[in-house]
């Protein structure tokens, strides 16, 4: 029996050492993730909660909350716009220092309810004031963040995946050898995608929303394009990766890469407000976040077309790059 | 450019494909050495070679699938463009189909590719296909297989149709059956260009014919010709085991095959008698004409390649 496992054992070590760009992507890979996560989550520990002091500058001696650790305190501007951060879940709680300490807190965020139980623990003698207008449930502000989140994932791998086994197989040789030109054939991939993503997109919105009690507060028709623009690029952002390469493995680790940064940067599970400024930066040339910001928009706050174009614009811009990309690199056959 | 050897009729069709000094060279090794000919409309022309020869690559870059690194492919005397991909018809040595669908709907999806065509339903009964349109391609046997590839390659009523060794791994009856609907087509005045290792198949189907090996054509003309040409003999054969040494004494053209000796041979009586006078039992002889395997064998050497 060992000499069986040891010859395919053997067999399988070579066909992995020999396939190069694989060989180069899972040695790389790894290194750029610790120098990734280095950059990001280095340095001194993380804040678990993001308190915004209204001012625009933070004297931490002000109140001993301020010390407490993994307490993150940022500079709020006005009390409009701190309030509009605590009910949206940008911030866990809002602090005014000037005069007799004052605070904010949306009692439906998990992370309100404990940082403001340390506040009061801190003895800082900060008054709770009400919180006007209509806060938004965490289970709320997740929400879009999800949906979009599948549909990143349905996008990516749903037709990076297929094109590569068609590749493969030989599928592609053969439709080569018709009049069918690239643009053709990664555009019929796309929309036959788009088709099915918004209809189960839609499915999930209509299930999740009557299980949640949700009702979005803006058009449901913006919201529609909204997805059709957001899966289209993502959809075409896979076929670069799967424009060209013959192996599952390189496919399957460049569509982790690309997953993972925007799944944790994108803003889905928490904002990331109070990152550092180039993480933020970051974070919004991925189209998924641009998808999750403007859905917010509309979803929670009811933000009309005007306020989310220039989302929808860069949606529609990177598709046609990507799209262009992905059929000037597209191969029909395996090299 | 079309060879033209001392003998042969000029050709009175204009050439609908026409390959001019091809040349293919991958890092290790040139597939394809400088190979021109041409091939005129409404004519089965074959390419034969032993495994390796270059015949594949040579039919990919005349369909338009592989570059070559030189020299040039011209249908209808314009390089490959929009217009051969509308009159091509391809069946290559290997191909997978689209998962999930029918035979019918594999072929729907091929016609959709082409501005102009067949019927569905026309192609489906030309390749005796009907009784298993509703099948899942992936559930054919290797002749229905075939015959769907060939379907797929005839769906868009192609003026040239390519089969890259379209009979390889199938059985006698399968390849039969498959060579008689290629007939059929070549009925129809469809020009065909055919890469095959099957002599029988070459000898049937093919009016021209090109050996390859080393990436060059090493003989090329109609399969007749090329026999007349190179063999004014004709082959006695006699078991091994009956063939007494003595009689390898005899001024004779001697070849060992494994279980039998071949004589070639100009003087069919002379050889006769002297094999008589020798004593040799000669109730098992059997003569024949050489055939192309024979020429094949003689133009590409007989020994195992390494």
């Amino acid at each position: 029996m060992m000499k069986r496992l040891l010859a395919v054992w053997h067999a399988r070590n070579l066909e992995f050492l020999r396939d190069r760009p694989t060989l180069l992507f899972t040695l790389l890979l790894p290194l750029g993730v610790v120098i990734g996560m280095g950059f990001i989550f280095g340095g001194p520990p993380r804040p678990l909660f993001t308190v915004g002091v209204i001012g625009n500058t933070i004297d931490t001696h002000a109140n001993p909350f301020l010390h407490e650790r993994y307490v993150q305190s940022v500079p709020i501007h006005s009390e409009a716009d701190g309030l509009y951060k605590v009910t949206h879940q940008s911030i866990d709680l809002l602090l005014d220092l000037e005069g007799t300490a004052r605070y904010w807190v949306n009692t439906d965020s998990p992370k309100g309810y404990i940082v403001e139980k340390l506040l009061i623990a801190t003895g800082s003698g900060a008054r709770r004031q009400p919180v006007t207008g209509q806060a938004v449930r965490y289970v709320d502000w997740l929400f879009p963040g999800i949906l979009a989140m599948n549909m990143m994932f349905s996008c990516l791998f749903g037709v990076g995946y297929v094109v590569l086994r068609y590749r493969k197989s030989g599928f592609l040789k053969r439709l080569h050898a018709t009049p069918l030109s690239a643009f053709e054939f990664l555009s019929a991939q796309v929309l036959s995608r788009l088709s099915l993503i918004i209809f189960v997109t839609a499915i999930l919105y209509v299930a999740i929303a009557a299980i949640i009690h949700f009702h979005s507060a803006g058009s449901i028709a913006l919201l529609l394009l909204l997805a059709v623009l957001g899966s289209l690029s993502m959809i075409a952002l896979g076929l670069t990766i799967a424009a060209r390469f013959a192996s599952e493995e390189l496919v399957g680790g460049l569509l982790n890469l690309l997953t993972w940064p925007m799944m944790l940067l994108s803003g889905v599970w928490f904002s990331i407000e109070g990152s550092p400024r180039w993480v933020q930066w970051a974070a919004d040339i991925f189209p998924l976040t641009q998808v999750i910001d403007a859905a917010r928009a509309v979803m929670l706050e009811g933000a009309g077309i005007g306020r989310i174009t220039p989302n929808l614009i860069y949606l529609a811009v990177t598709t046609l790059v990507f799209l262009a990309f992905g059929a000037w690199s597209f191969r029909w056959r395996v090299e | 450019m079309r060879r033209v050897r001392p003998g042969d009729a000029v050709p009175e069709i204009a050439p609908i494909l026409e390959v001019h000094n091809l040349v293919k060279q991958y890092p290790s090794v040139t597939a394809v050495d400088g190979v021109s000919f041409a091939v005129p409309e409404g004519t089965c022309f074959g390419l034969l070679g032993p495994n390796g020869a270059g015949k594949t690559t040579t039919i990919e870059i005349m369909e338009g699938i592989l570059p070559p690194t030189s020299g040039e492919v011209r249908y209808r005397g314009e390089p490959l463009g929009a217009r051969f991909r509308e009159e091509a018809g391809i069946l290559f040595q290997k191909t997978a189909l689209q998962d999930f669908l029918s035979v019918r709907q594999s072929v729907a999806l091929f016609r959709g590719l082409y501005g102009q065509g067949l019927d569905v339903d026309e192609v489906l009964k030309v390749c005796a296909l009907e009784k298993l349109a509703s099948r899942d391609n992936r559930k054919l046997s290797g002749g229905q297989q075939q015959r769907l590839l060939l379907a797929i390659a005839l769906v868009n009523d192609p003026k040239v149709l390519f089969l890259d060794e379209p009979t390889t791994g199938l059985d006698p009856q399968a390849r039969r059956n498959f060579w008689e609907l290629v007939e059929s087509i070549k009925a129809r005045r469809k020009t065909i260009i055919l890469t095959t290792h099957y002599m029988e198949e070459a000898q049937l189907l093919c009016d021209e014919i090109a050996i390859m090996d080393g990436g060059r054509i090493v003989a090329q003309g109609a399969p007749q010709q090329l026999l007349t040409e190179h063999f004014s003999e004709v082959l006695l054969e006699l078991p091994r085991h009956e063939f007494p040494e003595v009689a390898r004494q005899l001024p004779l053209k001697l070849i060992d095959a494994s279980d039998r000796v071949e004589i070639s041979t100009h003087d069919l009586d002379g050889t006769l008698r002297a094999l008589i006078e020798a004593r040799v039992p000669l109730r098992n002889l059997r003569i024949r004409p050489a055939n192309l395997e024979d020429l094949f064998l003689e133009l590409t050497g007989k020994e195992l390649r390494t």
